[in-house]
């Protein structure tokens, strides 16, 4: 009798975690309709509505001028502000995780302002101190600057914008890796440029290559803080986002889809690129991470 | 080349790490750091390293202030606890990490190549240097750290609890290996421990530490032998503490005298401390302390016995010859042929940390060094 029921068990493993069969379709269920829902919809609906009124009106879109120079100046902003953010963010990074100092609190608060301030806020904050009755607005203008409605007020809201992203996504992990390794570097005589190069890097690369993927996605999509310092002046100051909702708001539903869909595809290109990235690697990062 | 350390004190926010230390290693000397965690040894020897700075005090190689030298030039030799090695460096490209980081007569990557060879021969790693760190096992993983230490020829090698991450098997070859090691190469060496084992066994100087400062410093004999305070005589060892009372140069314990030196103790109330083999059983009738037996255990040839004396039933632990038959509850009486009497006041390791349960099997898991791990 005994060994009928020890066999039976053998044959049912009881399982001591997670849910019985049904809860667990339930949940799967709820999360893969939230999921399609939520996400993927969207992406389809921008897609289906682009190309509604038929290829050529898609191309035609696409091929304004208007569209061409928000295109170039969405991509001019990123490749200043993500560079700007990568030396940024793995400055105060390095800073908070691997020193003690005073006011290291406030400073972690302070980085994560941007993501606690309304961007139309932040922009607004701009105009204030770039604008005519600021202090350094008509200073720079004197000297022939100008850094409201035009690409300089556009680089620094988005810089602002995105300040978060490299460094949210290092200090955790510099945190957690301490800095022993770094102290084993610098007594075997490594100074401090070659113990961040050969060491602390290599480390974060991951975490690093994240942060700005994630930056940089930010930047060519940010809408509100650019739209206040921008002053939507077509074919100079209108980035893509800026450039769809002037399209949109000018019953132009198809352009603006049409070039919805191009900023929806350079995000599935940054996201394509990092899985590519991490299968091509998946190897060295398993061996990192066993650690 | 010989450490001194003068007069090092370290807070961190009101507490103190090190209270006023003072210790001196001589050149070519295998100095242990032990104590419990807490005590302050690790940041001893991360102050004299150059890794943390002493709120006062000097650092001295031979007669040089290391005040104002750099880390990189003070030529420590770290091994890390956790090994701290580059995960992403091959052995190879760790242990050669320190002869490529010279500034000055760097050498040529063939002669790196030639010393990080000889250097895995002394290490026993021979053919793995192609291996990523995460490839090994620990024990492979501190040889490596040691060798990646040892590579820069450095004037006073270091180490934090090198074996504290190890399974016991391995830690007692690699103890056996380090001393092997040191032999060999003459470094000056400084290493942290919290196992008294190692230390005992390992060193040729212990340093016993607890709160911040240094409770006594001798060689492995004579911290076991002639303990200086309380805390070395209950942290090294197993003992039994029952206070007695100190009256005509003699202690009685329930008014019966022990035979023991009181030396200069004033009268009054004092601490009797007892190893295991300080006490016997009274097998031939004469007089002894009575006793009633709590529990017995066999330890490899003989039998501890734990028994209550006295009025207040004091816990006293002591070995028996296996061969007699002793049971709980079981009355006999012992006498007491060694140990120390410290005065009133002095407080031992044991009485700080584990007064609410001093039961036997807490001073097995200590005396194995399985506490404070």
């Amino acid at each position: 009798m005994t060994e009928a029921t020890s066999t039976s068990k053998i044959n049912k493993p009881r399982q001591t975690i997670g849910e019985g069969p049904r809860t667990r379709l339930a949940l799967i269920a709820v999360a893969l309709v939230f999921l399609a829902l939520m996400l993927i919809a969207p992406l389809v609906v921008v897609f289906f509505e682009a190309f509604s009124r038929g290829l050529g009106v898609y191309i035609d879109a696409l091929a304004m001028p208007d569209t061409m120079s928000a295109l170039q100046l969405t991509l001019l902003v990123a490749a200043i502000a993500v560079p700007a953010n990568l030396v940024f963010g793995v400055a105060a990074s390095w800073a908070i995780a691997k020193f003690e100092f005073k006011g290291k609190s406030f400073l972690l608060t302070l980085i994560d302002l941007p993501f606690a301030v309304s961007p139309v806020v932040s922009g607004l904050v701009f105009v204030l101190l770039f604008g005519a009755n600021s202090v350094l607005g008509p200073w720079l203008a004197d000297m022939g600057i100008q850094v409201l409605f035009a690409v300089p007020g556009i680089v620094i809201a988005t810089i602002f914008i995105t300040f978060p992203f490299v460094a949210r996504e290092l200090i955790p992990l510099m945190q957690q890796q301490g800095s022993s390794e770094e102290e084993a570097a610098v007594s075997l005589g490594a100074g401090g440029w070659r113990t961040f190069f050969l060491v602390t890097l290599p480390n974060v690369k991951w975490g690093l290559l994240y942060g700005v993927l994630l930056c940089n996605a930010r930047a060519m999509g940010e809408f509100g803080a650019v739209s206040v310092v921008s002053g939507h002046i077509r074919g100079q100051t209108n980035t893509l986002p800026l450039h769809i909702e002037i399209l949109y708001n000018d019953n132009k539903a198809a352009a603006a889809f049409a070039v919805a869909s191009l900023l929806a595809m350079l995000a599935l290109l940054t996201l394509a690129v990092k899985t590519l990235l991490e299968a091509r690697f998946a190897g060295s990062l398993a061996a990192q991470r066993r650690h | 080349m010989q450490v001194r350390a003068e007069h090092i004190s370290k807070h961190y926010a009101s507490m103190a790490a090190l209270d006023d230390v003072s210790l001196t290693v001589g050149s070519g000397e295998l100095v242990a750091l032990l104590g419990p965690s807490g005590s302050g040894k690790t940041t001893l020897l991360r102050t004299i390293a150059g890794l943390e700075m002493p709120d006062s005090g000097t650092v001295f190689y031979n007669d040089q202030d290391t005040s104002q030298m750099r880390i990189q030039d003070r030529g420590v030799g770290f091994v890390f606890q956790h090994y701290a090695l580059f995960k992403h460096m091959k052995v190879m490209d760790n242990i050669a990490f320190g002869l490529r980081a010279r500034k000055k007569d760097r050498p040529k990557e063939a002669e790196i190549r030639r010393r990080v060879m000889e250097l895995l021969d002394l290490v026993q790693l021979s053919g793995l240097e192609g291996r990523f760190p995460s490839q090994l096992s620990g024990g492979q993983r501190q040889r490596v750290a040691l060798a990646r230490a040892l590579a820069i020829e450095p004037s006073v090698l270091l180490l934090d609890e090198p074996f504290g991450a190890l399974d016991a098997r391995v830690r007692k070859d690699l103890r056996r290996w380090l001393r092997e090691i040191h032999e060999r190469t003459g470094h000056t060496t400084l290493f942290v421990t919290h196992d008294q084992e190692e230390a005992l066994e390992l060193a040729d100087r212990v340093v016993v530490m607890s709160k911040g400062k240094i409770e006594q410093s001798a060689t492995p004999d004579e911290i076991y032998d002639t303990p200086a305070t309380p805390f070395v005589f209950s942290f090294i060892g197993e003992s039994s503490v029952i206070p007695v009372a100190v009256g005509n140069g003699r202690a009685t314990l329930d008014e019966r005298v022990i035979d023991l030196e009181v030396g200069t103790l004033p009268d009054g109330p004092a601490q009797l401390y007892l190893r295991p083999e300080d006490v016997t059983m009274v097998t031939d009738g004469g007089p002894g302390i009575p006793g009633l037996v709590v529990s017995t255990r066999r330890i490899g040839g003989m039998r501890r016995v734990t028994i209550e004396c006295g009025l207040a039933r004091h816990r006293i632990e002591f070995d028996a010859p296996a061969d007699i038959p002793i049971s709980n509850s079981q009355r006999l009486q012992v006498r007491v042929i060694g140990g120390r009497v410290y005065g009133a006041g002095s407080e031992g390791y044991e009485t700080e940390k584990l007064a609410a349960s001093a039961t036997s099997d807490f001073k097995w898991a200590k005396a194995e060094g399985w506490l404070d791990r």
